[in-house]
């Protein structure tokens, strides 16, 4: 907009910038809370009025990572010394840790295995989509193909579809082919989910390369596949960092699908934290910390990438 | 164009020679993304349309029988399904219009010099970051009655924002404004970003009111770009399952994607529940439709 000039201008501006404080501060109360929440003993989670100055714990953390029952019988003054510190903190909070009964091993909770799911699921098909889009967005850049534009049509339409709606027959296929409750299943589904999005976002960014650097290079001698391995790639990189980011964080965050098609062996995060919520009094700090450690790798992914975010999300629909 | 360019070069140098074709490159590049998305996209609807005019049910061994249009005869005359579709339309009105005021909003409060834009804009975009399933959880804590910061915040005392049943429609759409504003702020943002400044310096010069430069110059010309996030919006706020599904379980907050679930995966309705995940289809694919149209109105002003 134009430059600040008349003094009402300067009030008006000012208006705004506090009411841009005021609804960023809105924005993150939510997740500041579930920050603030992760690290309070169980008895500070639920008080009224809600407690905003405290002495933080990590016992919610070690509660999220081991399983743990209530403490029925104090523990004896030499049981409570021989326990690790974090152990001792679940017992301050009337729970134990419980062990296996023959090697004394801390059992853990589901939560860890879940979490490395989430992981490899979501970085496997990241790295899928995002590489199979990557060509296929080169191909219909690059070359003729007839009926370009009902092919592209074709791949976002893919992604318009209700999740739900999807799944009812991929569940059958998946039951009879033995992908149910399976890593790969879950990777195949979340990258044929991505993939109409990446060529998509790719065949932007590819559109955007000059063509004369390939053609130089083909001159030179290359062969094509060289020139687009040698020469576009090496340009195309930061198009597919976006791209990543998009397709990591919708594999990240997926439910539906991995509610309706995982249970123990592959299911990720997001089906999980909320089934703990069960019928009793669920432990909120546990949720929340469990909720905190999920939201960082997406935190992490969207700072790093916060400049290219913009022209990845409109993928088309602002040129440059 | 590309492609003339690339024929321009001689087909028989040496450069071109040599290794794959480019027919052989480009079918390479694009058949398998192609054959994939057919796999998994394409056979499972055929399969579902299949399974649509039987009876089956994935609980039991019985083999489907075939049953014609009955399944979908009995959905369209269901009362109970039209109100699954009446929620849902609601939800998507309120949540919709929630996030373009909000985002719109703050879009155009930050369309000016602010200290710390891009760390602002980078916060403001974490909600739509987070998965809806597990942040929707902990908005049942913030809603709680008894002990949430919301009720506190705002002295509503003991007010049931879930346990009400015409609140908790509300309730879940708030969830929704807040984690996707952002997403219609970003694209006003590059939407207002791209208006020309000549504009509004000879609105100007012209004197004319900020009412008048807002409706005659802003919207306009960022009405194409808002019309895409609403597109976005709508069709994923009709798809909503995860948010609902875990923040309430009322019978006023079923929306038909969680109708859909239960008739699938609970009742094991897999026949019935194919023909409604067809017509659920049909609708998504005719309300996008009236929206590309209508943007190729807007954006033909």
């Amino acid at each position: 907009m134009a430059g600040v000039r008349t003094p009402q201008e300067k009030w008006t501006n000012r208006v705004a910038i506090v009411a841009v404080f005021v609804a960023v501060a809105i924005m993150l109360t939510p997740i500041y809370w579930i920050a603030a929440t992760s690290f309070k003993p169980r008895n500070l989670a639920t008080t009224i009025p809600p407690t905003v100055v405290f002495q933080p714990t990590v016992s919610p953390f070690v509660k999220l990572f081991t399983k743990r029952s209530q403490l029925r019988d104090q523990p004896s003054a030499e049981e409570y010394a021989a326990a690790p510190w974090w152990e001792q903190m679940v017992f301050d909070g009337g729970e134990k840790v419980v062990r296996n009964g023959k090697t004394g091993e801390v059992r853990s909770s589901g939560y860890g295995d879940r979490f490395t799911n989430s992981l490899i699921i979501s970085i496997v098909s990241t790295i899928l989509a995002v590489s199979m889009g990557t060509l296929t967005a080169y191909g219909f850049s690059r070359f003729k193909v007839k009926g370009e534009d009902d092919w592209l049509f074709f791949i976002l339409s893919t992604r318009m579809l209700p999740p739900v709606v999807v799944a009812i027959p991929m569940f059958l296929m998946y039951r009879v082919v033995g992908l149910n409750d399976t890593h790969l299943g879950l990777i195949i589904l979340y990258t044929a989910f991505n993939l109409s999005f990446s060529v998509w976002i790719m065949k932007g960014f590819i559109d955007e390369i000059p063509r004369e650097y390939e053609e130089a290079a083909l001159v030179d001698g290359y062969t094509r596949m060289q020139a687009f391995f040698k020469v576009v790639l090496p340009e195309a990189l930061t198009g597919m960092a976006a791209t990543a980011v998009f397709c990591f964080i919708t594999a990240w965050n997926e439910y539906a699908f991995a509610l309706i098609m995982t249970n123990r062996n592959a299911q990720t995060a997001p089906p999980y934290i909320p089934s703990q919520v069960g019928s009793g009094l669920p432990d909120w700090t546990v949720i929340a910390s469990g909720t905190l450690l999920f939201l960082i790798p997406v935190a992490i992914f969207t700072f790093l990438l916060r400049n290219h975010l913009l022209r990845g999300m409109s993928f088309g629909a602002i040129r440059k | 164009m590309a492609s003339q360019v690339m024929t321009n070069l001689d087909p028989k140098s040496r450069a071109a020679a040599k290794g794959l074709s480019d027919l052989t490159i480009r079918n390479l590049f694009i058949i398998p993304t192609i054959a994939f998305l057919i796999i998994f996209n394409i056979f499972p609807l055929l399969y579902s349309l299949a399974y649509s005019f039987t009876d089956f049910r994935a609980s039991t061994n019985a083999p489907a029988q075939f049953v014609g249009l009955q399944n979908y005869r009995e959905l369209l005359s269901d009362p109970f399904i039209w109100k699954n579709f009446s929620i849902t339309a609601k939800y998507v009105l309120i949540s919709v219009a929630g996030q373009v005021i909000v985002g719109f909003g703050l879009a155009m409060l930050l369309n000016r010099s602010i200290p710390a834009k891009g760390l602002i804009t980078t916060l403001l975009l974490l909600p739509m970051m987070l998965s809806m399933a597990v942040v929707g959880l902990f908005w049942k804590l913030l809603y709680d009655p008894n002990f949430g910061i919301i009720n506190y915040i705002f002295g509503l005392d003991k007010f049931e924002w879930l346990a009400d049943p015409d609140m908790a429609l509300y309730a879940i759409a708030i969830v929704d404004i807040w984690m996707w504003a952002p997403f219609v702020m970003l694209l006003s943002l590059a939407g207002l970003s791209a208006v020309p400044k000549h504009l509004y310096e000879a609105a100007e010069i012209d004197r004319a009111s900020g009412f008048y430069t807002f409706f005659r110059i802003t919207l306009p010309l960022v009405a194409p770009i808002l019309m895409i996030a609403i597109i976005f919006r709508t069709m994923e706020a009709f798809k909503t399952f995860d948010l609902a599904y875990v923040l309430s379980s009322q019978p006023t907050t079923e929306l038909i994607a969680i109708r859909l679930y239960k008739m699938a995966f609970q009742e094991w309705q897999t026949g019935m529940s194919s023909a409604l995940a067809y017509i659920v289809l049909i609708m998504v694919v005719a309300i996008t439709n009236i929206y590309v149209k209508y943007l190729n109105k807007v954006k033909a002003r």
